[in-house]
């Protein structure tokens, strides 16, 4: 088939689109960040809990400091740029696992609802409809003052939240497809489940699932600085952006420096997630192309 | 031997009327027999609601029927989505009516008209390629529309595509579920030909649900009439159309567009349709039937042949009473 494909005239291909700038950016931000994670042991200038008990609240360098701290150092002298760097790995690792494992998880649910109907789909909607009715940060801080604070508890502890929001949008749209339009013509043709959810349904409603996870994702590197500041969340001398920003807001007066770094990688990071999933979504649709 | 066979078909609906209300059971289709020879077309039609494209869906096993059964190639039909139902496709296909609907917007034609060839593991790539090429020729696209997607072809071309692909696996039997009725009007008559043309060419046995008698008339070798759920009238289109039997066909036969005729000579049907849920007792159209006498609403006639070969389900037809005044 592919290289039947190959061989049309080029006439039925549209030309590629260039990728506008802004999500260029993101795309680069993310790349780096991304880059940052991977290598951070090697390219921190410190060792995330190395004091300098001689140079504390030091202002980075571009608010009079000199070039040893450039981002200057916290309350017990530690460098901020070099916790930075660890807290942007920790922090995506978290976010990134668990907006995915709550787009698994949410999206399998939804769809077996929608497969098997019946008893499945009412289990399947109560427990949506009771993680929506139920502050996922009280549900938080009860599990992990039960089990214990652990990096893999935590990101599984994320990854449930706005599970339910995915289960809804696979199962709605799962239904409807398969009662009129495409999935129940490839039924019809003799497709395994398998293949009906996989190959079709799930390519057609990742759009929507994808811009459901864009939003997730802010608010899970949110939940996870929330927590991290109620003290549940990483554990010093663990750092982490919201870990980061919770305990620099003591100091917001006189070095808000220690706050400033980490809350805009919060902030940049979140946007550029929007930005390129908005882009990613239309990119996907043949229809919008 | 018939291809298929279905006999007395009952399919049941529940519904519940207001959130506590009591459930009512809807017999959408009440006791529908019918044949289907290789390389036959049997033309289904009546008035929406009337059970068409349940029929459809019961002979393809697409549903289970609540009663009776359906024999395809001699063999009992499996049930839904098991393994053998699931081979069984192959051999069976359906043409939905909205071709938009029924084609993924995200594939490219051509790998939707390869999908069922991939999913009954028919050739190897090459093979399948090669396939493509010779049933979108089949069905009168050419192929650069393989590379398209669904949206950028007309109402006409996604309808061929979804005849190439129900065309694929090379089946016995299609169901077509009013294939034409969402096409322009323009258009209508090309599809229908692409379809009659693959149906003389491969001896397949259709079925062919419509309301259009016009079209019916045109492809069918029989025509059925149904009317709440059963089938009232069998025989001859041409027959059928010509010199109707039941009353129901009179008037569905009265109203199809004429040039040469006067409008008076219509048979206009008094009130709506019955719902399937409130049968009414004896035969189902005897509330709206000019000829209806005292036995019509007691018993239900029985859909038996008269002399001429013609299945008729109407005391009035055969004799058994005599009509109070003539129908118009």
């Amino acid at each position: 088939m592919s290289t039947a494909l190959a061989a049309l005239p080029a006439t039925t291909r549209k030309p590629r689109a260039t990728v506008p700038p802004m999500v260029a950016f993101a795309l680069c931000w993310i790349a780096a960040m991304l880059a940052v994670a991977a290598t951070v042991q090697w390219i921190a200038p410190y060792s995330y809990t190395a004091l300098d008990l001689r140079a504390r609240l030091h202002p980075p360098v571009f608010m009079g400091g000199d070039w040893r701290h450039i981002l200057g150092t916290d309350e017990l002298g530690r460098d901020v740029l070099a916790r930075l760097l660890y807290s942007i790995r920790l922090s995506l690792l978290i976010a990134f696992g668990a907006t995915l494992i709550g787009a698994a998880l949410g999206t399998l649910l939804g769809f077996l609802a929608a497969h098997l109907r019946g008893l499945v789909e009412q289990v399947v909607l109560a427990l949506a409809d009771f993680q929506a009715s139920m502050p996922f940060l009280i549900l938080a801080l009860s599990v992990l003052a039960f089990f214990g604070t652990s990096l893999t508890l935590l990101i599984c502890l994320l990854g449930l939240h706005g599970w339910e929001r995915y289960a809804r949008i696979s199962r709605g749209l799962a239904i409807s497809a398969g009662a009129q339009g495409y999935a129940a013509a490839v039924r019809q043709l003799g497709a395994s489940p398998w293949r009906v959810y996989g190959r079709h349904v799930l390519p057609n409603i990742a759009s929507t699932l994808i811009v459901s996870m864009t939003l997730a994702f802010p608010e899970i590197i949110l939940l996870e600085s929330g927590l991290s500041f109620l003290g549940l969340g990483v554990q010093p001398p663990e750092t982490s952006l919201g870990n980061m920003v919770g305990y620099a807001r003591e100091y917001l007066t006189r070095a808000p420096w220690i706050l400033l770094s980490p809350a805009m990688v919060i902030v940049m990071t979140t946007l550029s997630v929007s930005m390129l999933g908005d882009w990613l979504r239309d990119k996907l649709d043949p229809t919008l192309r | 031997m018939p291809l298929l066979k279905a006999e007395g078909l009952v399919r049941r609906y529940e519904s519940r009327q207001g959130l506590f209300g009591r459930i009512a059971h809807i017999r959408a289709l009440d006791g529908v027999s019918l044949e289907l020879r290789k390389g036959e077309t049997l033309g289904l039609v009546g008035e929406s609601g009337c059970g068409k494209s349940t029929t459809g869906r019961l002979v393809l096993g697409l549903e289970p029927a609540d009663e009776g059964h359906v024999v395809f190639g001699g063999a009992p039909m499996p049930g839904p989505t098991t393994p053998e139902w699931r081979r069984l496709r192959a051999r069976m296909q359906m043409i939905h009516q909205d071709p938009l609907g029924a084609l993924d917007r995200r594939l490219p034609i051509g790998a939707q008209v390869e999908e069922p060839l991939v999913i009954h593991r028919r050739g190897d790539a090459a093979a399948r390629a090669g396939r493509v090429a010779a049933l979108l020729e089949e069905v009168g696209l050419d192929a650069g529309h393989a590379a398209r997607y669904p949206h950028e072809l007309s109402g006409g071309q996604r309808q061929r595509a979804v005849i190439a692909r129900a065309l694929a696996t090379g089946p016995e039997l299609i169901v077509a579920d009013e294939p034409i009725s969402a096409l322009d009007v323009s258009i209508q008559a090309q599809v229908m030909n692409v379809l009659a043309e693959a149906q003389a060419r491969h001896g397949l046995a259709l079925l062919f649900v419509s309301h259009d008698l016009r079209v019916v008339r045109q492809v069918s070798h029989r025509v059925a009439v149904m009317y709440l759920g059963r089938i009232v009238e069998e025989g001859e289109p041409d027959a059928v159309l010509r010199e109707p039997a039941h009353f129901y066909t009179r008037a569905l036969v009265s109203a199809i567009p004429h040039p040469s005729r006067r409008d008076a000579k219509r048979i206009v049907l008094k009130g709506d349709p019955p719902s399937p849920a409130a049968r009414p007792a004896g035969c189902a159209f005897h509330p709206r039937c000019a000829a209806a006498v005292a036995l019509c609403a007691r018993e239900v006639p029985e859909l038996k042949p008269r002399a001429d070969g013609r299945k008729v389900a109407c005391h009035l037809a055969h004799g058994d009473a005599m009509p109070v005044r003539k129908a118009a």
